[in-house]
């Protein structure tokens, strides 16, 4: 937390709450360095013993270094624990099995997409139930486009751009319609998007679908799950880069601008219409590299893929994260993730009765998302934020500390 | 010099004549105040100087240019602010942050680029931090710099609406009730800070305004209003002694208003 004086305008427009990034993504790449050296040059074979062994050292001694640089200075100890999780992320696929490998990558990938959601739902305040249509447009875009023998230097930013302009048509009905109808409108074309890839066989092999080979970069090939751990990683990181980025832009400012008041905001000289379309495109085009990713992650793709529970699920991955923060995409990714897993893992010791139900996935979905909504309607992110304050503020935490007043009349007259 | 001319302009709401056929000139560095009863038409004239409703017929003129047929985003880029009358800030963002809308505006930097955020867009934000550094310097708002306008008394909202409206370096300012729903301290507070607009920024300000002590401190014209007409315009003694003002707001005889 800040007070009244400050030194440093640049504190207003920093990326991350910790100063001293230089040194922090140096740390990091040394790290890759030695990982990659060790994977290639060293004399013995590791095993995952090993691996976990240089992780903690470096861990260790990484995170001594940023907790001596950050000790007077502002975030707490934000730069050490981001680094503790760098250093994790990068040492993964050489520690996890692959079954736990794969399913961390499908955070990232759905990570990926709940940026641009929580951009385009939490920033800007427009809502879209028609996301899996982009992620089927970078899907198949990065499919066909792969057949033809392209590789992903050209296949992602293609499926970004497709994705992009899809998401500029999506956005015109935002200009004119809020709420519960652009729900529908985003819905109805979602649908159609769905239909034309069930129908246009020539192109999209229909309802049968098609398979994916290995993407590859220049002739070097992502063959295995931890390559595609850390494609996903990457390109995820470069999202998230991108997401920030915004949000600390006037394109973020403005965003927040048409969420809270339409009426200032336009007289404040935001042009509505160019801003919608603007942030529907961003959102499109990041759920666009998402569905590119996971095209290639799952090595096939049909029309069935890409319904409305995808899109319903891209949703609560938002809502359930926090769409106040580009925290909740993590977070939402991976409770997305690992509920489907927990009900299946907990499904064959329930009385076949329950165990059995048709449709129980979604209706505990269902559940949750109402839960949410009714207890925390700042997602996880948002209780965690209340856990940290809790200890911050130990033993001073109140519970009306996060309570917000209500708020004073906002005029509807010039909406 | 006229800053903001004003000729004829009328806008009909279905048969409700809002306002009617309503001329008048701003003076460049005057406060010039727009008073009348409860629905006379004040604020839709502001709503109609910032381009939100379309005028039935009329011209609206600034610096010499019409700027009837702007569209409603363009407006600030021209420098003209304006508050609203039940405060229209952005509720989830910090206070800096609505200032920094302000500053909208006034970016030069593509939308492109604020996903790579490099040195230019970067030194672009440092420079618009400046300016708004100073307007919170301006209106005392320092504590409140980092909170959710969510969190923040009315008072303090009024306050915050007025610095967003001077971030975007306005020429004319239009403030609609900026003492309305403030208590007396804060009501001085509002007519000091009115004053200086005009005497250290040189900022002209049109107001619409109901509190007559405000009114007679800082106005130097006056323009009172009723049934979307203007009635009297004047210095602030002048329009108040007008038996038709008078009229206005204490009721009269009918057959001798007309």
């Amino acid at each position: 937390m800040r007070f009244l004086f400050k030194t440093d305008y640049a504190q207003d427009t920093r990326l991350f709450p910790f100063g001293g990034t230089r040194r922090f993504w140096a740390g990091l790449a040394l790290y890759a360095a030695i990982l990659v050296a060790l994977a290639h040059y060293a004399p013995v074979a590791l095993n995952a013993t090993h691996w976990l062994g240089v992780a903690i050292v470096y861990a260790v001694l990484f995170g001594a270094v940023l907790l001596r640089q950050n000790a007077d200075g502002e975030g707490g100890n934000a730069a050490f624990w981001y680094g503790l999780l760098g250093v994790g992320a990068l040492s993964a696929p050489f520690v996890l099995d692959l079954y736990f490998l794969s399913q961390i990558t499908f955070v990232y990938v759905y990570a990926i997409a709940g940026v641009g959601l929580i951009l385009l739902l939490g920033m800007c305040g427009q809502i879209s139930l028609g996301h899996a249509a982009f992620m089927a447009c970078g899907a198949y875009t990065a499919g066909l486009l792969q057949a033809q023998g392209f590789d992903l230097l050209v296949t992602l930013p293609a499926a970004i751009l497709l994705s992009a302009a899809l998401g500029v048509v999506i956005g015109l009905p935002a200009l004119r319609m809020t709420g519960i109808y652009l729900a529908f409108a985003t819905y109805a074309f979602a649908f159609i998007v769905e239909e034309v890839l069930a129908r246009w066989d020539g192109l999209t092999g229909g309802n049968m679908g098609f398979v994916l080979s290995d993407p590859s970069i220049l002739g070097y090939s992502f063959d295995s799950e931890q390559k595609m751990y850390y494609l996903a990683m990457a390109l995820f990181v470069l999202t998230l880069l991108a997401g920030l980025n915004i949000r600390r832009s006037s394109t973020g400012r403005a965003f927040m601008a048409i969420r809270d008041s339409e009426t200032a905001a336009e007289a404040m000289g935001v042009n509505l219409a160019v801003y919608k379309t603007t942030a529907f495109a961003i959102s499109a085009g990041m759920a666009g590299l998402a569905g590119a990713v996971y095209a290639h992650l799952l090595f096939f793709i049909s029309p069935e893929g890409f319904t409305i529970f995808l899109s319903i699920n891209l949703l609560v991955l938002a809502v359930i994260g926090g769409l106040a923060s580009m925290h909740g995409a993590v977070f939402g990714a991976a409770f997305i993730v690992v509920l489907p897993q927990l009900i299946s893992l907990t499904k064959d010791s329930l009385p076949p009765v329950v165990g059995q139900l048709p449709g129980l996935e979604s209706g505990i979905f269902g559940l949750v998302i109402v839960l949410f909504v009714i207890f925390e309607p700042m997602g996880i992110h948002g209780r965690w934020m209340k856990i940290k304050t809790y200890f911050q503020l130990f033993p001073l935490y109140k519970r009306g500390t996060f309570k917000r007043q209500k708020s004073y009349m906002v005029s509807e007259k010039n909406r | 010099m006229t800053l903001l001319e004003v000729e004829n302009l009328a806008v009909h709401f279905g048969g409700i004549k809002a306002v009617d056929g309503v001329s008048f000139g701003v003076d460049k560095g005057e406060i010039f105040t727009i008073i009348g009863p409860n629905g006379a038409g004040k604020s839709t004239i502001f709503n109609l100087v910032s381009r939100i409703y379309e005028p039935t017929s009329g011209r609206i003129r600034f610096e010499g240019k019409d700027i009837t047929q702007v569209p409603p985003h363009r407006v600030a880029g021209l420098g003209i602010a304006r508050t609203f009358q039940n405060i229209e800030l952005f509720d989830m963002a910090t206070v800096l942050d609505n200032m920094m809308l302000g500053r909208h505006a006034h970016r030069r930097t593509g939308m492109l680029s604020h996903l790579f955020f490099g040195p230019r867009t970067r030194a672009e934000e440092l420079a618009h931090r400046r300016k708004v550094e100073e307007v919170i310097d301006f209106l005392d708002l320092q504590h409140y710099r980092d909170q959710m306008i969510a969190n923040l008394p009315y008072g303090v909202r009024k306050v915050v609406e007025l610095g967003r409206a001077l971030c975007t370096e306005p020429k004319i300012l239009l403030l609609d009730e900026p003492s309305s729903g403030l208590n007396v301290e804060e009501t001085e507070d509002m007519s000091f800070w009115i004053s200086d607009i005009k005497n250290i920024l040189g900022i002209t300000v049109v107001m619409v305004e109901h509190d007559m002590n405000l009114v007679n401190e800082v106005s130097d014209r006056v323009l009172a209003l009723n049934y979307g007409r203007v009635i009297a315009t004047g210095t602030p003694a002048e329009v108040q002694a007008h038996p038709e003002v008078i009229r206005a707001y204490l009721g009269g005889d009918e057959t001798e208003a007309a």
